[in-house]
């Protein structure tokens, strides 16, 4: 069995802090993780090869520093990891981003299953995992939170639902996407790592993909980001001191001075 | 792409087991605004099997045009089967702008069906505008995990495709008896539109939270040590009408089940009042009810910064003060 991991490089948003007084973004000293979701769709690949065998391929996008993750993927247990890196990717939304994954996926070929995570931390989309499998014509079930049963040309698999789950079927090859229900991720073994720091990460541009500059990156992109701002903060409030039954009377009293207390009589 | 053809602003109106989502009613009312503010009309989309009922459901809520596509094979939402009658709608109607709730039917969708369109897309949208200048839809959304707010633009392809998160738009208000327009869809779906196979559906959320409909929230944190805080919760909630909601860090723990997670990766919420207790009020969790009328938060450390959104605070044990403001409502 041949699978496909997408994986990004994505800043730890939990670290991510505001400048105080330019309303910025701080991004400096934030450290730069495989994003949570994509971990488990690695593991969901890797757990596929340990029962059936096969090799497992990651594939990512992003500037040069995203070996670092890939890397990290390959210590926990991928036998080869791609880079699609370029000046000309740079920028791109998720629609140009797909179509860039999925010359790269295109290039790796003769697979079975893709397997994205749901979503990225930085942007929160969802869209490229469907998005590829939509350029590669192929089926794609999203939030999968297990798989149950992997058959010759097909794979059952759950797909999370606000109030509960569906059980589909999708023939071979496909794409699914990963949520953080599907299983824990595996730790790197210090054999691994010691293994993935001695390789040579591949690393594909647009040349390699055989893709025109035009449609990459931003200026292939159909959306573009028009400005960007941090959230206004909302004005501190009232603080209710003295006892805390002191605090509950005059919390009481503001709500129903402000005609808030759907109670009756 | 010749954008000028492009007229009119449509929502999907998504149905499950033959009743409307609830954010399809939010999606009519910011369809409604948007249409006025670019000088069109209101379509909707509906797909499914014996769904006639909700066309003039559709009307009565906004709609000048419904875009209906009844067949066996739509009953369940499956992303091939939908991805084709919408891209198809869409490529014959050809509208300016197509609004999608964030749900997880939605954020399958609109992917598949903007890129067989060339279409532009926006995820999980908070707020939408028409610029007055140019009619074009400015998208704006939280990234970063809500750290940043952005506002994205689609300038040369159409149609502008947005994800709206429920819970954050206005509803459309009901005219009783209200008509419009009905189009009934060529549905041509082959066996390649049928990929996956639905074998079972099943509901594993037997209690009812719909936090985006609760007037009032009281939601636990961390702060409540384990999940028998969630029983003095419950009795505040009950004593305000409302439902119980929770951080994120009480449903990693195990404490109670992530359909009452408020905030970034849970649910947006809008209530009246929004009381939080013991949450010390991370960034996700403020993107998720920071837009409630009135805010109260309870908590141990006079720094955390959920008292930076509250309008009212109060410093102190949550077991202490909630039981102290319970006494109180019930003597008011």
């Amino acid at each position: 069995m041949k699978i496909i991991v997408c994986a990004k490089q994505v800043p730890d948003t939990n670290e991510v802090k505001i400048d105080p007084v330019k309303g910025t973004l701080i991004r400096e000293g934030v450290p730069s993780i495989l994003n949570p979701d994509d971990a488990n769709a690695l593991e969901a690949a890797l757990s596929l090869k340990d029962t059936y065998g096969g090799e497992v391929h990651v594939i990512s996008m992003g500037p040069g520093q995203a070996k670092y993750m890939l890397r990290e993927c390959l210590a926990m247990g991928a036998d080869d990891a791609v880079l699609l890196s370029s000046r000309v990717f740079g920028g791109a939304d998720t629609y140009v981003t797909a179509n860039t994954v999925a010359e790269g996926i295109k290039k790796i070929g003769g697979f079975d299953i893709i397997f994205a995570g749901r979503q990225a931390i930085d942007g929160d989309t969802a869209q490229v995992g469907p998005q590829i499998a939509g350029r590669l014509g192929l089926p794609v079930v999203t939030y999968v939170q297990a798989i149950r049963e992997v058959k010759e040309k097909s794979v059952i698999v759950e797909r999370q639902m606000e109030d509960g789950y569906e059980v589909i079927e999708i023939p071979l090859p496909c794409v699914l996407t990963a949520v953080k229900e599907l299983n824990s991720p595996r730790y790197m073994t210090l054999m691994g790592i010691e293994d993935a720091y001695a390789r040579e990460i591949t690393v594909w541009d647009e040349k390699d993909l055989n893709i025109e500059p035009e449609k990459c990156g931003l200026k292939a992109s159909p959306t573009k980001v028009w400005k960007s701002f941090t959230p206004p903060p909302k004005g501190k409030g009232q603080m209710l001191g003295g006892s805390a039954g002191d605090a509950a009377a005059a919390l009481i009293d503001a709500l129903n001075h402000k005609n808030m207390l759907k109670k009756e009589g | 792409m010749a954008i000028n053809e492009y007229r009119g602003v449509w929502v999907f109106a998504e149905s499950r087991g033959g009743k409307l989502m609830p954010v399809v009613m939010e999606l009519l009312g910011e369809g409604r605004k948007l249409a006025e503010a670019a000088g069109t009309s209101l379509g909707t989309v509906l797909c499914g099997e014996n769904v006639e009922h909700l066309i003039q459901e559709l009307f009565e809520l906004g709609a000048d045009t419904v875009y209906a596509a009844d067949a066996p094979e739509l009953k369940n939402y499956t992303n091939d089967a939908y991805t084709k009658v919408m891209a198809d709608a869409a490529a014959k109607y050809k509208p300016e702008i197509i609004l999608m709730g964030a749900t997880h039917i939605g954020r399958d969708l609109a992917p598949c069906v903007g890129l067989r369109l060339g279409a532009g897309l926006t995820a999980d949208c908070t707020k939408l505008e028409i610029d007055p200048e140019d009619k074009k839809l400015l998208q704006t959304r939280p990234a970063f995990g809500g750290n940043l707010m952005a506002t994205i633009i689609t300038p040369d392809n159409r149609p502008q495709m947005a994800t709206v998160r429920p819970g954050v738009m206005e509803k459309a208000e009901r005219t009783p008896g209200r008509k419009g327009e009905l189009v009934k869809l060529d549905i041509s779906l082959t066996e390649n539109d049928a990929r996956q196979k639905i074998l079972e559906i099943v509901k594993t959320v037997h209690e009812a939270v719909s936090l985006t409909d609760a007037d009032v929230i009281v939601s636990g944190g961390g702060g409540l040590g384990g999940p028998h805080g969630f029983e003095l919760i419950g009795k505040l909630a009950k004593t305000f009408g409302g439902l119980v909601g929770s951080s994120r860090a009480a449903v990693d723990a195990g404490w109670i089940s992530k359909n009452h997670q408020v905030g970034q990766t849970g649910t947006t919420v809008k209530p009246k009042i929004y009381i939080a207790c013991g949450i010390s009020g991370a960034i996700q969790h403020l993107a998720g009810m920071q837009n409630a009328d009135c805010i109260i938060a309870i908590n141990k450390d006079e720094n955390a910064p959920i008292f930076e959104v509250a309008d009212y605070g109060i410093v102190g044990d949550l077991y202490t003060v909630i039981p102290a403001i319970i006494e109180a409502y019930e003597k008011a």
